[in-house]
């Protein structure tokens, strides 16, 4: 088909609305492996865009491009827990087998080879995604193969079927996870108990936020049925960006019915009244994810089949609600709440000042509610069973159930589901972790747990978690992980504020050189002096908190660092040879 | 526009910045109260016409002990702001010294040198180096426009002349690609070019930017440095001048 008539007939399915730019672009990426300027100026006419304003969207996603990426697209995950398995190897190992270089198309238009964020299969790495589907367990056997179907051509939906078979891994089950109810329960329990006393039920269990905020899921709620407005969204964020977590993939590829049950329970409790005022939902897939789309939106239709979802749901006249899909495109900022608002309003991914909070003005300016994955799925077991049932797991301030992704270095990584107020030692028992020397919880943004601490337990109110849970032994050199970490925050800081934007880069720097042993008591000093500008200054969390492992290492195992001092000055080092060689290169010149 | 000055403030609504009373109106920020008192918060993409915007960290204060920026930040009642405290100027020194190490900025040989806000605070906090290694960024000089010439070497990124062009001029010319350290102004036009664009000399978005990014042509050094607006007296001073002058 032509780039003009696909490009329309793109635009016409999303009825020429110009916030699913996003949407759009994201579908023309797919089909070509790059925007052609030809949509761009299409786009802009069509939608009333300026061509800018489609370029700096494209501009911000790692996923959309403005040059060709060739017939096979190769994105290789490079968390830590991938590198641990090998990720680096195999990537040296793709560019030579492929003769290409990172992030450079093949002169033939062949291939382009690049790395990405954490795709969300820690468990079962080191992983890839090719034209957008995920490969696991690469190993070189796989990498030389993968290699000779790119070279010979063959279409992506030949390739070996086990290439593509995900494993969910689920390895504990606690009250989630065991959880048998029909799936429209919590409906029915809905439509007969009624959304004031449901509200107080979910606000007496005390549930939380699962994707690491820990915000009362309760008072989240009322703050957002209390708004005057005609018209309300419900969000579930799917956009499982921490690196080392993957219980959300787990989640909507197991239980898909649940989480929407969740997401139209929250739709009748927020609503004021049936007659005239509506919600409507979204749930944010990340792009790396895509692959779940379709069942997903097989389930969707299959509840509407049902009577569970759409007009009058299970005949309660009024009771409209359903749900759309929109993917994200490689940014992990878009996890952020008013960050994947503006996301879904096909714009870049920059977090919002608050207040306006999302409950009162969020998406399309409507009070919305956005929650994880797992918390929809717990708001509707707390209605089916009561919060009681509820609030006896867990301890006093953390009720109930927590999933854990736990990857890295234990005999056999997966889902895990404890009730809050389990201790990392018996975490890392069960998992067969032996020699630990820390556990990286909540992933690069959250806390690097010594081994003096492996008493403390998972719950807000001692270690918070999302769900990430990297596990290293004593071998491991955790100054790959804090080098990982700082490079991912470069990549992923989203550059709206001063801090983050050049901190970032700052900070990595200097743990580079930390790596190369090119540091000084100084540069250490200068290392937790950016760390605290980046985490009091920043505009959001990303930039708070991405010193994190680098603050926590530095506090927890002080000689890893001591051992690469140059200089034990206070004094920076000057490296003369590396000073010369940035001027030869900017001047061009070999003598200098 | 910022919030209507002519409306009488309920005398209940006081906040303290760095100790004195500062009276509000329901929906200001710390910012638009200050600035209405005649005390100046260190800002640079703040600007009194425009909604905040928060990006470049600069009016950075603590509120009760908490950091938060003044242009965003609504003010609370019978709440304490700092924003002269040793830590502040050293937080707000450094943000200015990322800016500076980001960008390649060349004050004595520039022609907004005197008339630059980024300098003048600089000054202001008593920047004697940038302190940071230099990022040494290569970016293009977009000379095309027959009147106005672009440096992005010197831009901040704080979105003044987007917010201009997109929100008063109506004509969308700015935009910010990219992402990141990689983050970037670009210009609305077939080739990217400003000349391509319909910017004129009189866009607000022409006359906003408070560094030496976006400059007149054919205009140069028409004041003599050392007799420029904050050459002689500091910023502070300089602007809650002006503040006062437009209120009378």
């Amino acid at each position: 088909m032509k780039i003009s008539q696909f490009t329309n007939e793109t635009i016409a399915s999303f009825n020429h609305q110009s916030d699913m730019l996003l949407q759009i672009l994201i579908k023309i990426q797919y089909q070509y492996s790059f925007i052609p300027q030809k949509s761009i100026t299409q786009l802009s006419k069509k939608l009333f865009l300026t061509e800018s304003n489609v370029l700096a969207v494209i501009g911000f996603y790692s996923f959309l491009h403005k040059e060709a990426r060739g017939h096979y697209d190769l994105r290789v995950s490079n968390n830590i827990t991938d590198q641990m398995l090998g990720s680096l190897e195999l990537v040296e190992l793709l560019c030579d087998k492929l003769a290409v270089q990172l992030a450079t198309p093949r002169k033939d238009k062949r291939v382009t080879l690049d790395t990405t964020s954490c795709t969300g299969m820690s468990d079962q790495g080191s992983a890839m995604l090719v034209n957008g589907l995920p490969i696991v367990e690469l190993n070189k056997k796989r990498i030389k193969t993968i290699c000779q179907l790119i070279e010979s051509g063959t279409p992506v939906n030949q390739w070996p079927k086990d290439f593509f078979h995900i494993k969910n891994n689920i390895q504990r089950r606690d009250i989630l996870l065991n959880d048998r109810s029909d799936n429209s329960e919590a409906i029915r329990v809905f439509l007969k108990q009624g959304d004031k006393k449901l509200l107080k039920q979910i606000e007496f269990s005390n549930l939380r936020g699962r994707g690491g905020g820990g915000f009362k899921t309760g008072f989240k709620w009322r703050l957002c049925k209390q708004t005057i407005a005609k018209q309300r969204y419900v969000i579930c964020n799917a956009d499982e960006g921490e690196p080392g977590t993957f219980k959300d993939r787990v989640l909507l590829t197991t239980l898909p019915d649940k989480i929407i049950e969740g997401m139209t329970l929250c739709a009748g409790i927020i609503n004021e009244d049936f007659t005239d005022h509506s919600v409507s939902g979204l749930i944010y897939l990340r792009g790396e994810y895509q692959y779940l789309r379709e069942s997903l939106e097989q389930v969707l239709q299959k509840r509407r089949d049902a009577g569970l979802l759409g007009k009058d749901i299970l005949g309660k006249k009024g009771f409209d609600f359903d749900i759309k899909i929109h993917l994200g495109a490689g940014a992990y900022i878009c996890g952020e709440e008013s960050a994947l608002i503006e996301s879904l309003e096909g714009k870049r991914g920059i977090p919002r000042n608050r207040p306006p909070f999302p409950v009162n003005e969020g998406y399309k300016n409507q009070p919305t509610v956005v929650n994880n994955v797992e918390t929809f799925i717990n708001a509707a077991l707390i209605t089916i069973h009561g919060a009681d049932w509820f609030e006896k797991i867990g301890t006093e301030q953390s009720s109930g159930s927590k999933l854990l992704s736990i990857s890295g270095d234990c005999a056999k990584p997966g889902i895990y589901e404890y009730p809050f107020g389990t201790s990392i030692k018996q975490i890392l028992n069960d998992c067969g972790a032996l020699n630990t020397q820390a556990v990286q919880v909540s992933g690069p943004a959250g806390s690097t747990i010594p081994a003096k601490d492996f008493d403390r337990c998972i719950a807000f109110e001692d270690i918070p978690t999302g769900g990430s849970f990297m596990i290293f032994n004593q071998q491991r050199n955790l100054l790959d992980m804090v080098k990982n970490f700082s490079a991912f925050f470069v990549d992923e800081s989203c550059g709206f504020c001063t801090p983050c934007r050049v901190g970032s880069s700052l900070l990595k720097q200097l743990i580079d050189r930390v790596h190369q042993q090119s540091v000084s008591n100084y540069d250490l000093n200068e290392i937790k002096r950016i760390s605290h500008l980046m985490r009091d200054t920043s505009h959001c969390g990303l930039g708070s908190s991405a010193s994190n492992s680098v603050m926590d290492t530095l506090k927890y195992f002080p000689k890893l660092y001591q051992q690469q001092l140059k200089l034990t000055d206070d004094e920076p080092v000057f490296d003369l040879q590396a000073v010369l060689q940035q001027a030869r290169q900017l001047t061009g010149n070999d003598n200098v | 526009m910022s919030k209507n000055q002519t409306e009488g403030t309920n005398s209940d609504l006081i906040f303290y910045l760095n100790g004195n009373p500062i009276p509000f109106n329901t929906g200001d920020t710390i910012m638009d109260a200050a600035l209405r008192a005649g005390e100046y918060i260190d800002h640079l993409c703040h600007h009194p016409e425009f909604k905040p915007h928060g990006s470049c960290r600069i009016c950075i204060v603590k509120l009760d002990g908490k950091s938060a920026s003044s242009c965003t930040q609504p003010a609370i009642k019978n709440t304490h702001v700092t924003s002269n405290s040793e830590e502040i100027i050293g937080q707000r020194k450094s943000l200015l010294q990322m800016l500076f190490v980001e960008g390649n900025h060349i004050c004595p040989s520039c022609e907004k040198s005197g008339d630059c806000q980024l300098q003048a605070l600089a000054y202001q906090n008593k920047m004697l180096s940038s302190h940071f290694n230099q990022f040494f960024p290569k970016r293009a000089i977009d000379a095309s426009h027959p009147a106005v010439f672009i440096d992005f070497n010197r831009c901040i990124l704080c979105e003044l002349c987007v917010r201009a062009s997109r929100d008063v001029d109506k004509k969308n010319i700015f935009w910010i690609d990219g992402r990141g350290i990689n983050a970037k102004l670009m210009i609305n036009s077939p080739s990217g070019k400003l000349r391509d664009s319909d910017f004129s000399i009189n866009d607000v978005a022409a006359q906003i930017c408070p560094v030496g990014a976006i400059l007149p042509k054919h205009q140069g050094y028409e004041i003599p440095i050392e007799k420029r607006r904050y050459d002689k007296q500091p910023i502070s001073v300089v602007e809650i001048d002006c503040q006062k002058r437009s209120q009378d």
